[in-house]
């Protein structure tokens, strides 16, 4: 029996169609208990099915980064897509036909020779579901939104990238409505490459700003 | 509803502390920028945060600040900034010239 279903006298199947993101241990918080609550009685009046909650989780769990990557390579090879995506970074997407893309209001800033971008945030971890899929564990622990915010370059030392004085560093905290995707600074040696070829360089770790891409060893 | 301020404009981020659900970072209060863009309007998450409607909807910006002016024992360069999205009552004009 899982850790959220202490206090809860029973053990039907549906309960174990929840998941948390981290197990800590602790007593459950109001919300949560909130949460099990509500699920438990739509299924019970038969609203939805465990079944279905299992595959929507599924489904987002199953989103990765691949779109924002196509995004990104897009913007490489056509720099009249590039500047429309950074004027309006959803009509950017919808350009594609990128769907699924909910109430999303997105903002693309890019990396030059002169200026790196990183995301966070700090109140709590909003992040580009529909285009990189769920944020990892560290972008929602408090010592990266604690840290990325007043010692930038310390934490994206820490990933690996030493970022020169003279490239200036721009932590975007995404506080309100908007959602932040970096557009990284296409490799060198890719000239030639196609889309799909360029947007497999593209990590998420680079979409967040913390990392930066390379073309691949053949 | 009219936008009070522009892009390029200097401005003072209010240094206010009251109860409830603030999207305005505390770090943040009481900072000078200049706002970057303007984002649209937004439904209030202050109302939203209790079951109201959050309207009128509200201008939102993203204000740019030098990281030296926000927290004065950084370290990086000088040019470092953290832009923040901040709601339009957050917002004063500036009395001072903290980023120009």
């Amino acid at each position: 029996m899982s850790e959220h279903n202490r206090g809860h006298q029973h053990d039907h199947e549906h309960a174990r169609t929840f998941q948390r993101d981290h197990d800590d241990g602790g007593p459950l918080p109001y919300l949560q208990v909130m949460e099990i609550a509500v699920r438990e009685l739509l299924i019970e009046k038969g609203v939805i099915t465990p079944e279905q909650i299992r595959r929507q989780i599924e489904r987002m769990d199953a989103r990765g980064h691949s779109r924002g990557a196509r995004v990104v390579a897009r913007a490489w090879t056509d720099p009249a897509f590039k500047a429309r995506l950074l004027a309006n970074g959803r009509a950017g997407c919808d350009e594609m036909g990128i769907s699924d893309l909910e109430a999303l209001h997105l903002v693309v800033v890019e990396n030059t020779a002169d200026v790196h971008n990183v995301i966070v945030c700090t109140l709590c971890s909003c992040y580009p579901k529909p285009l990189l899929g769920l944020p990892p564990a560290w972008y929602k622990s408090l010592p990266y939104r604690k840290r990325m915010v007043r010692e930038p370059r310390a934490v994206l030392k820490e990933f690996g990238l030493e970022l020169p004085d003279d490239v200036v560093v721009r932590v975007h905290d995404s506080t309100a409505d908007m959602r932040y995707m970096v557009l990284p600074r296409r490799p060198e040696g890719t000239e030639d490459w196609s889309e799909e070829k360029l947007a497999a360089t593209v990590s998420r770790d680079c979409l967040i700003g913390v990392a930066l891409p390379h073309a691949l060893k053949q | 509803m009219k936008s009070r301020f522009r892009a390029g404009d200097a401005v003072s981020v209010r240094a206010a502390y009251p109860p409830g659900h603030i999207r305005t970072p505390y770090y943040i209060r009481g900072k000078q920028g200049v706002i970057e863009r303007i984002c649209g309007e937004f439904a209030n998450p202050e109302e939203l945060a209790f079951g109201r409607d959050g309207l009128p909807k509200r201008p939102l910006y993203r204000v740019r600040f030098r990281q030296r002016h926000v927290w004065p024992h950084y370290s990086g360069a000088v040019e470092d900034t953290v832009d923040i999205e901040i709601f339009e009552h957050w917002l004063e004009p500036a009395t001072s010239k903290a980023m120009t």
